[in-house]
């Protein structure tokens, strides 16, 4: 899935990297909890989540994500925003609710991925 | 030895925000030198976990990292409260960490397991009310 994609599935706003919007992901992971984001997930590409912090960009540096989707209308930041930028990590912000919002996307075909053991 | 390269970071204990700073240069640091993304990805996390716990615990801290030919080591050195029990530390889920930290994403009692999981060596050297030295070396 595109995450320009990512975008209108969700009605979503993308407030960073709109060149990368094109970009391709094929799993995604949905935590309120860096440290379990950190722990368990692999390979995904996308993070879902309703913390709002500077951590949060750090941790999807770390993992190599792509993109964050703050849920539940969740505003970040300026310094979020242009932390994000200059790592190449889209941020958008949707009012979904985090479960509804990983429904909508796995009901689209983009999955989680096998627990990093 | 020439072929050693020497990083030295001082990680801020004051300032939530900046933490990772060091890890993320790092890890931008070994993808200029070319090293394989998994090699990469192995120390970044280890390392950003071990500055949070820095961070969150311990008011701050130094952080050394040296590149091997043969291996990567991370040395993280505190001068906090130490590490009472730190077999009951190694355990996934416990934390000392308050909600105020949890409520930042982190203290779920994964820092020092993840450490563990992603390095090939982790070594704890703790004195309580003296401070705590994390060696961890991941070989490349």
């Amino acid at each position: 899935m595109k995450i320009c994609e990512i975008e209108k599935h969700l009605g979503a706003k993308a407030l960073t990297c709109l060149g990368l919007l094109d970009r391709d992901v094929t799993s995604a992971c949905g935590s309120d909890m860096m440290s379990d984001v950190l722990a368990f997930v692999k390979d995904q590409a996308v993070l879902l989540t309703g913390l709002v912090n500077a951590q949060v960009v750090r941790t999807a540096m770390m993992m190599d994500m792509l993109c964050i989707v703050f849920v539940r209308n969740k505003k970040p930041t300026q310094e979020i925003l242009d932390l994000a930028e200059e790592n190449g990590i889209v941020i958008m912000t949707t009012d979904k609710r985090m479960y509804d919002a990983c429904g909508i996307l796995y009901s689209n075909g983009l999955n989680g991925a096998d627990i990093n053991g | 030895m020439a072929d050693v390269l020497k990083l030295h970071f001082d990680v801020d204990g004051d300032d939530f925000t900046s933490a990772g700073e060091a890890s993320a240069d790092v890890k931008k640091r070994l993808r200029l030198m070319g090293y394989d993304p998994e090699i990469i990805r192995r120390v970044s996390i280890a390392m950003y976990e071990g500055e949070i716990n820095m961070v969150i615990h311990a008011g701050g801290g130094v952080a050394d990292v040296s590149v091997y030919p043969d291996k990567i080591e991370i040395v993280l050195e505190d001068k906090g409260p130490g590490i009472p029990d730190i077999a009951l530390a190694m355990s996934e889920g416990f934390s000392t960490a308050p909600d105020t930290v949890r409520s930042l994403g982190f203290g779920a009692g994964m820092g020092l397991p993840n450490m563990k999981r992603y390095t090939d060596e982790l070594h704890i050297d703790s004195k309580v009310g003296e401070g705590t030295k994390v060696t961890m070396i991941v070989n490349t």
